[in-house]
């Protein structure tokens, strides 16, 4: 443990800041980026980066990494534990080749110089186990996004068009999991599966609720929006799958129309890799990628995630119970299914990406189209951790957004469909090292309202990573090896202060924060108590008093007020 | 006054009931739940080899025989909390032993059949709203789940189901058991005959013939009625129980069930959960899961988890005599294992932690008793459908809890191996 640390001579690349790959010092006290003046320099430990990389340490914003669903794969595949990763020493043992357990979730994201991670859908009901998880996630900071889209009180509220009552209701929930935002997936849809079908498109009727996913999606961002949560709608459209949905997901984007935020996107559409796709069945399929860039640049109100699929094996896990069952049939593999309550469902299915798949490769040139062909400050970089295959491929999908010769010879690998199907083959473009750290850092942050993440600015969370590249000798076009390789092991993570890897290895544990968000402050929940009472009452399996998560229960709760 | 608990019994973990402090008196309790949640036996204080002691010699002591063994059994954790369950997976990992659970003599066969085919399920919330059809297979829950017909399943009231007479009711399984006498249909199978029942509706589910009769002792008419109730319901659940995990077939019985359900769910919407009996033997096997990847019989003898139940199951372990100490926690195996088993766990030293003596009390050389979760501490129990639950501190006691024990024992460990 250091109290203070001076990080010397690194080439400091910090977008937020305006940083491009300048020579500068960093100073660290108390966890904290802090003035020069603020250390006392015979106390400090000082750190000599002269010619590596300092940058912020990365933030997944979008990851399944605790809570029923992961677990439930981990049961149902040993054959994923079955890689041993790590004899326990020190540290915890660890296994795992995509699905990881707890303690190699965290460690493997340190070792990569990322020190936050949110977890993307929590279920409501089941908020006291993804706490559970997450408190056994060493090493970085977390947090979990309820599901929303086809909860009964949220259905309810939007049918009797009541945003007052459905601001209470989300600020409620969010209290009671403990949770950091409004996560919806595919809404409507799940509702309609308890009936054996669906909603793919966004005027397709919800059962018994006389309403639409376009209606609940807008009324979600406008309750959002009047809350002024720190992060917006976070959206897994409809239609996710299937041939031709790329049109759905542009229709989606447009709901956003009309609404903005000063400081942020109002609605941040999720792993559209899997939501991009033209033609009209599997046979024709193709990328929609190009359409989706073109929207997306186009308006200033809108962020996505990659969802980028890497090839190998991965794991489908998503609230989306009803594409679940349809990737069941497809692939004819192991299907789990929970239907939960009144508040939605999920589902997980294992599968795996092969290059010379027409598909596979399809989907795999899709995210990384999107990735380049997005605006960098609209784009993140993510594969939906496990659906598009393992976080611990982020340096791949960095490496080859920055080099047109990397891609060309991954191309070569893969099924000849691509060149007809999709955009990648002719795309030009080569990311910056700047606009990939971008990717990673303070535009996850940024999108998720979280201030004092992503950025090396004065104030700023003392979370660094430190890579073995000079970004002013390093030619990422030509040497993306070099790029691949150095993402994969920092030098150092810094995590709070504190160092946790020195040479791609762990130094040291630490348990970051888990960050909720109470929004309760700006409503008055007498407006929904019937409501719940009745609910719990008629509908629940448990009681309403045993419902949710306090704080105390958590290993290091950050509470974030907003209003 | 009465206030408030949530039953620490069975898997239905019944968050709705009461008890009185003052006179220690539960109410709304089923006889099962009611029977934990009155007074009863305790281990008086902690002992070594029949002499008490205090609770930081007996960890002391516990902690000496864990060290000091090459490869300790740490056996039970379905009937105590998430947070004890976390530490003792972490004591097993240090001291490379087996972990392993309840479910191993009990549901385990599920558990495999997950691996092999997944599991299409819901909550008990989604099924008493939505299920139009109930079948208990190989499960009695009027016996072994009391309140579980009523809080979730056959007479439940919910969303689009208002009560008794909304649903439909099946029981298959050997005898007519309490619950068939409440049962709409009463299938009776011959014993071990599950696997052949179920491949039969497969067949006709599908709109296959079946040239036979009868199948398992169930006449082809009789399936075929079965089969057509399963199309036509609108959301069915199968129920199934130890009367399946633990006959002829095992894991596959379950297997080819969840294929049925997979066939279910193209015409409706259908799905499948176990009976789990003990009040948080999910948790036992959900908790090792995030931590080590596995839910039961896992190995750390190499430093890492390895998963393996026909060799580290616990009567797998002790009848090869292939663990040279024991942690029995929350279970009794000297009561419940084969005499085997039995045998071998009498020849090494046994540390026990338990708030009931047990028969596993008389093998022990070190007891450590512990507090009631439910009653005199609080910690996070998952009910048989994962749902989790804080269950709640309502008494003081002097009695420290599972989780505080195995702090102290882990740390105890931690010291003596030099870390």
């Amino acid at each position: 443990m250091h109290h203070m640390l001076h990080i010397k001579n690194g080439i400091v690349i910090d977008p937020k800041n305006g940083i491009k790959a300048e020579k500068m010092d960093i100073f660290v006290k108390e966890g904290k980026i802090v003035e020069e003046s603020e250390i006392d320099k015979s106390q400090c430990k000082v750190i000599d980066a002269s010619n590596k990389l300092v940058v912020a340490g990365g933030v997944d914003m979008h990851a399944h990494i605790a809570g029923s669903k992961i677990n439930t794969g981990r049961t149902m595949r040993p054959e994923e534990m079955r890689m041993v990763r790590q004899i326990a020493n020190k540290f915890r043992a660890t296994v795992g080749r995509v699905l990881l357990t707890s303690p190699a979730i965290g460690y493997e994201y340190a070792k990569m110089g990322y020190t936050t991670s949110f977890e993307a859908a929590q279920p409501p009901i089941g908020a006291l186990h993804t706490h559970e998880e997450l408190d056994a996630i060493p090493m970085v900071d977390k947090a979990a996004l309820p599901v929303f889209g086809n909860w009964h009180f949220v259905l309810k509220y939007v049918a009797e068009k009541d945003i007052e009552k459905l601001k209470t209701f989300i600020a409620w929930a969010i209290e009671r999991t403990k949770g950091f935002g409004v996560k919806v997936v595919n809404p409507g849809g799940v509702e309609a599966w308890m009936y054996g079908k669906n909603c793919r498109n966004l005027d397709d009727e919800v059962p018994n609720f006389g309403i639409t996913p376009r209606e609940i999606i807008t009324s979600l961002i406008k309750a959002t929006e009047e809350l002024n949560l720190c992060h917006s709608v976070h959206l897994h459209c409809n239609n996710l799958g299937n041939p031709g949905n790329f049109e759905t997901t542009i229709e989606t984007m447009k709901l956003a129309n009309g609404f903005s935020n000063d400081k942020r996107q109002v609605l941040h559409v999720t792993h559209v890799q899997f939501n991009a796709y033209a033609g009209s069945s599997w046979r024709d399929v193709g990328s929609g990628a190009a359409e989706i860039a073109k929207y997306v640049n186009s308006v200033d109100n809108i962020t996505i995630d990659m969802g980028a699929a890497i090839f190998g094996h991965a794991t489908a896990m998503t609230g989306d119970a009803p594409f679940q069952f349809t990737l069941h049939k497809l692939l004819n593999a192991r299907w789990s299914n929970k239907d939960s309550e009144i508040e939605g469902g999920a589902g997980i299915v294992p599968l795996m990406y092969l290059p010379k798949n027409p598909v596979h490769a399809l989907q795999w040139a899709i995210g990384l189209e999107l990735g380049l062909l997005i605006d960098s400050d609209k784009v993140v970089l993510t594969t939906d951790f496990p659906n598009g295959g393992p976080f611990t491929e982020y340096p791949y999908v960095m490496a080859m957004l920055m080099s047109k010769k990397m891609r060309e010879k991954e191309l070569e690998k893969v099924s000849p469909f691509v060149q007809k199907a999709a955009n990648l083959p002719s795309i030009e473009t080569e990311k910056s090292l700047e606009e990939v750290i971008h990717m990673t850092r303070d535009l996850p942050a940024r999108i998720l309202g979280l201030e004092n993440k992503g950025h090396l600015g004065v104030g700023a969370d003392a979370d660094i990573a430190i890579y073995n590249l000079n970004p002013n000798e390093i030619d990422a076009s030509n040497d993306y090896e070099l790029i691949n390789k150095a993402f994969r092991n920092a030098l150092y993570t810094i995590k709070g202060g504190t160092i946790i890897v020195k040479d791609g290895q762990l130094v040291e544990e630490v348990w970051g924060t888990t960050y909720w968000v109470d929004a309760t402050k700006n409503v008055d929940m007498k407006a929904i108590e019937d409501d719940l009472n009745e609910y719990f009452d008629l509908y629940y399996s448990i009681e309403k008093e045993n419902y949710g998560v306090e704080e105390a229960w958590i290993k290091n709760p950050t509470r974030l007020v907003m209003g | 006054m009465a206030q408030k608990v949530i039953c620490t019994f069975c898997g239905s973990v019944c968050d709705d009931v009461e008890f009185d402090v003052e006179e220690f008196k539960p109410k709304k309790f089923c006889k099962l739940g009611r029977s934990k949640f009155s007074k009863k036996e305790r281990i008086k204080a902690p002992m070594i080899d029949g002499k008490e002691v205090s609770y930081e010699e007996a960890i002391q002591k516990a902690a000496e025989i864990l060290v000091n063994a090459k490869k300790p059994l740490l056996y039970g954790w379905a009937s105590t909390a998430n947070e004890a369950i976390r530490l003792g997976v972490i004591l097993t990992e240090k001291v490379r032993g087996v972990y392993d659970q309840c479910a191993s003599v009990c549901h385990a066969p599920g558990t495999l059949a997950v691996i092999e085919e997944g599991i299409p399920g819901a909550s008990l919330g989604a099924i008493k709203n939505r299920a139009d059809l109930v079948i208990f297979w190989g499960s009695n829950p009027m016996e072994a789940h009391p309140r579980h017909p009523l809080r979730y399943s056959m007479s439940a009231k919910g969303l689009l189901i208002k009560g008794r007479n909304d649903r439909k009711v099946v029981v298959v399984d050997v005898r007519k058991t309490k619950t068939a006498k409440k049962a709409d249909v009463f299938v009776q199978i011959k014993p071990g005959y599950d696997y052949p029942v179920i491949s039969a509706l497969r067949a006709l589910i599908k709109g296959e013939d079946i040239d036979v009769d009868e199948v398992g002792g169930v006449s082809k008419e009789q399936l075929k009625e079965l089969a057509e109730m399963m199309k036509n319901a609108k959301y069915g659940v199968i129920f199934y129980g130890l009367g399946v995990t633990q006959s002829r077939g095992r894991d596959r019985n379950i297997e080819n069930a969840v294929k049925l359900i997979q066939l279910l769910n193209r015409y409706t919407r259908f799905v499948i959960w176990p009976m789990r009996g003990h009040y948080n033997v999910v948790g036992s096997g959900e908790v090792p899961a995030w931590e080590v990847g596995y839910q039961y019989a896992i190995d750390f003898s190499r430093g890492y988890p390895r998963f393996s139940p026909a060799e580290f199951s616990a009567n797998e372990v002790l009848q090869r005599e292939d663990c040279d100490a024991a942690l029995v926690i929350a279970a009794d195996p000297v009561a419940h294992f084969p005499k085997e088993s039995v045998k071998h766990l009498k020849k090494i030293p046994v540390i026990q932690i338990d708030p009931f003596p047990n028969m596993t009390t008389l093998v022990a050389n070190v007891v450590i008793p512990s507090a009631v979760y439910g009653l005199e501490a609080e910690g996070t129990a998952y009910r048989m459908d994962g749902i989790p639950l804080r269950v709640k501190k309502v008494i003081d006691t002097e009695y420290w809890s599972d989780e505080k024990i195995l702090e102290e024992l882990l740390k105890k460990v931690v010291e003596l191996r030099g870390e």
